[in-house]
């Protein structure tokens, strides 16, 4: 380094360059070395998974059909006032649009759209667009009201007034039970149609039922595994293994095989004498076949993270606390529990998180009584096709989920994760 | 074995008694796995146990239901569907994985906090929403209904674990080794084959199981992208119980169970050469 005086305090590489410019240089081609390894990954997750949930859960939102369908319409309504019924305008841009829709065939879209708001309108619609379509003049009005007295009512037209709206929050209103009446009031539904709070309590009340279960089978597996020699321990562990390694629907299946009414236990109880053949218990098909199942299922997640946190447990302690007289009880709810918490933190939260979004086994051994908020989005999705009351419920389900992780991710912490 | 010398007659039925009922518990984790295993040689087409079987008279026994799985060319189909689509999705999941675990594991990670929650996202999100979003979004793009649709979508649900698996086995790396190779003059990608991924592999091949399996074991996403033609083992199944419910399904249950014993044993073997690698046990 020829180059540097003996006055000059910057120090320099052997090429001439400020030490300090070289690490800086150095440090960010490090950093846009590692940001390009992780760019592929990246990228494939946004588009094939993150911007297809996002794009799904605007469907909420999202509610072009009547717009689309009777623009005119939807545009006259804006102007009424939301008493009686609109003027003739409202009346003749109905029926113009009505034949239109008829010729198009997007009616029917339409129909059912504004029937998932109020029943008994797809018939109307479409029995209205039918005789519309002979041809029939105006005065629309009168012709209309004749046609279907239901033409007269307000709420006939406040459904399609509210259904016209490009945006919407109806799907949610109706996520949580809510809908507008035909004042625009935010009301409760009518109690027949109440369904939906009722669904997310029972999906928050299995999934704690299912945790407390976990938690009181998995905790003394997981005390025994921690403290048995690792030779039998490691025997011991490939039975909470094999379950959690073996495919999901197999073990639907044996519990399938196991429970139903001419199933292994039964047939059992029977061949024992406790209950007669003809007064087989119904273990299945309903919530206690939902429930004996997924508890079943999701134990290995309870007992592996309470294993990892016992292992690390000194048995000194507990004998320490012996010592010093401490009766078994107390020793081990006041020293050994407490040291036990965040293995039973993070197993509880686990196993609660992906019982509140389960799907497969409800669906199978659920029965009527059995099924949990993920069958109806499944439902709304294939069956009602009302793809935006599906992506409202999605949007709640996705919000508690996120929420627990949150919690996760504070208790225990995402990089923790651990798997096997 | 056995009670501590000094236990008391209290402490001592405690010690039992806490044995027997981890017992129970273990009977209720294994025992429907065990039971369908019997059953699947049944003789009869019923779910439960026959007399002849009880009495181990060898004329209740019988191969059928194995021979109908042979026999029908929907199950072989599913079988083939499942392998494709397993292999396919294992080999992307673990290639884009390895790599951002890569990424992911270096000291100068910009934005770390805020990537690594998306990229394990399609852990998070429960399946429904997956399978719905990437209904309408493979629907778009004309991929519904095809094996390569299905491929992307389980390879989506499978790198968040080969991700998770690979980054911890990067932990504690000495990228001293990285260093040493790449001042002897190999280009990354030689330093890459040749030193890192000797090192990281058991990872990478805990984390492809994952990824496989996830693949193997999946029935929401199917049931939404696949059409006949697609269907893969876990979806016949699922037919097979909803519909016409019929021993083979006893049977293809049991091959399962015999392939995750498998795989059990050599998720085992790995992570015992891992630890040795590591020199964590002599």
């Amino acid at each position: 380094m020829t180059s540097t005086t003996a006055n000059d305090a910057i120090i320099r590489t052997a090429e001439g360059v400020p030490l300090k410019l070289k690490l800086l240089r150095t440090t960010r081609r490090n950093r846009i070395v590692a940001f390009c390894l992780v760019v592929p990954l990246l990228l494939f997750i946004l588009v094939t998974f993150l911007v297809p949930i996002a794009v799904m859960l605007l469907r909420s939102v999202d509610n072009p059909i009547v717009a689309e369908t009777l623009p005119q319409t939807v545009a006259a309504l804006e102007h009424w006032s939301g008493q009686g019924v609109p003027d003739e305008a409202a009346f003749a841009a109905l029926a113009e649009e009505f034949t239109l829709a008829r010729e198009n065939r997007t009616i029917g879209r339409a129909a059912t759209r504004l029937n998932f708001e109020l029943s008994g309108m797809r018939s109307l619609v479409t029995s209205t667009a039918r005789t519309l379509s002979r041809g029939e003049q105006g005065p629309y009005k009168e012709l209309l009201i004749e046609i279907d007295g239901r033409w007269g009512e307000q709420k006939t037209w406040a459904t399609i007034k509210l259904i016209g709206q490009r945006y919407t929050t109806v799907q949610y209103l109706a996520s949580f039970d809510l809908h507008y009446d035909a004042a625009g009031r935010i009301v409760a539904q009518p109690e027949v149609r109440q369904i939906y709070v009722q669904i997310f309590m029972r999906t928050l009340w299995v999934s704690l039922l299912v945790t407390v279960l976990c938690l009181l089978l998995g905790y003394p597996v997981a005390y025994l595994l921690s403290t048995l020699p690792s030779r039998i321990s490691n025997m011991l562990m490939i039975l909470v293994l094999l379950p959690f390694w073996t495919s999901l629907l197999v073990r639907t299946t044996a519990w399938i095989v196991l429970l139903q009414t001419h199933g292994v236990i039964n047939d059992l109880l029977v061949w024992a004498g406790l209950i007669g053949d003809e007064s087989r218990v119904q273990m299945i098909y309903n919530m206690t076949g939902t429930i004996v199942a997924m508890t079943h299922i999701l134990l290995p997640f309870m007992v592996l993270p309470i294993y990892s946190v016992m292992k690390t447990i000194s048995p000194s302690h507990m004998r320490a606390a012996l010592s010093l007289g401490a009766n078994p009880l107390v020793a081990f709810w006041r020293v050994y529990a407490p040291q036990t918490v965040p293995g039973i933190g993070a197993g509880s939260i686990l196993v609660f998180i992906i019982s509140i979004g389960y799907y497969i086994t409800p669906a199978l051994v659920g029965g009527r009584t059995g099924q949990l908020i993920s069958n109806f989005i499944a439902f709304h999705m294939q069956k009602s096709l009302n793809w935006g009351l599906a992506a409202a419920l999605g949007t709640v389900l996705l919000a508690c989920v996120l929420l627990l992780y949150w919690l996760y991710s504070r208790v225990v912490g995402l990089d923790k994760l651990k798997l096997g | 074995m056995g009670p501590p010398s000094y236990a008391g007659s209290l402490q001592r039925s405690w010690y039992y008694g806490f044995r027997v009922i981890c017992g129970l518990i273990f009977i209720f984790l294994i025992a429907p796995i065990l039971v369908i295993i019997p059953l699947s040689f049944n003789a009869e087409p019923y779910f439960t146990f026959t007399e002849g079987m009880l009495t181990l008279d060898p004329e209740a026994f019988s191969l059928r239901w194995y021979e109908d799985i042979i026999a029908n060319p929907q199950w072989l189909h599913s079988i083939k569907n499942s392998l494709i689509v397993g292999f396919f999705a294992t080999l992307l999941a673990t290639t884009l994985g390895t790599v951002a675990a890569l990424g992911l594991s270096r000291p100068y990670m910009p934005y770390k906090q805020i990537i690594m929650p998306l990229l394990i996202s399609p852990m998070i999100v429960p399946l429904i929403i997956s399978a719905a979003a990437m209904y309408f979004f493979y629907s778009s793009i004309g991929l519904s209904q095809t094996l390569p649709g299905i491929i992307l979508a389980h390879t989506a649900l499978g790198t968040p674990f080969v991700v998770i698996t690979v980054t911890a086995t990067l932990v504690g790396f000495d990228y001293s080794l990285t260093r040493a190779s790449a001042s002897l003059g190999a280009p990354p990608a030689r330093t890459f084959f040749k030193v890192t991924m000797p090192l990281i592999l058991p990872g990478m091949i805990s984390g492809g199981l994952f990824a496989f399996i996830t693949s193997f074991d999946e029935v929401v996403v199917v049931l939404f992208l696949a059409g006949f033609e697609q269907r893969t083992i876990p979806r016949q199944m699922w037919a097979g119980i909803r519909e016409q419910i019929s021993p083979t399904i006893l049977a293809v249950a049991t091959l399962l169970v015999m392939a995750s014993i498998v795989l059990l044993v050599t998720l085992e073997l790995l992570r015992r050469r891992n630890e040795r690698l590591r020199g964590i046990r002599a």
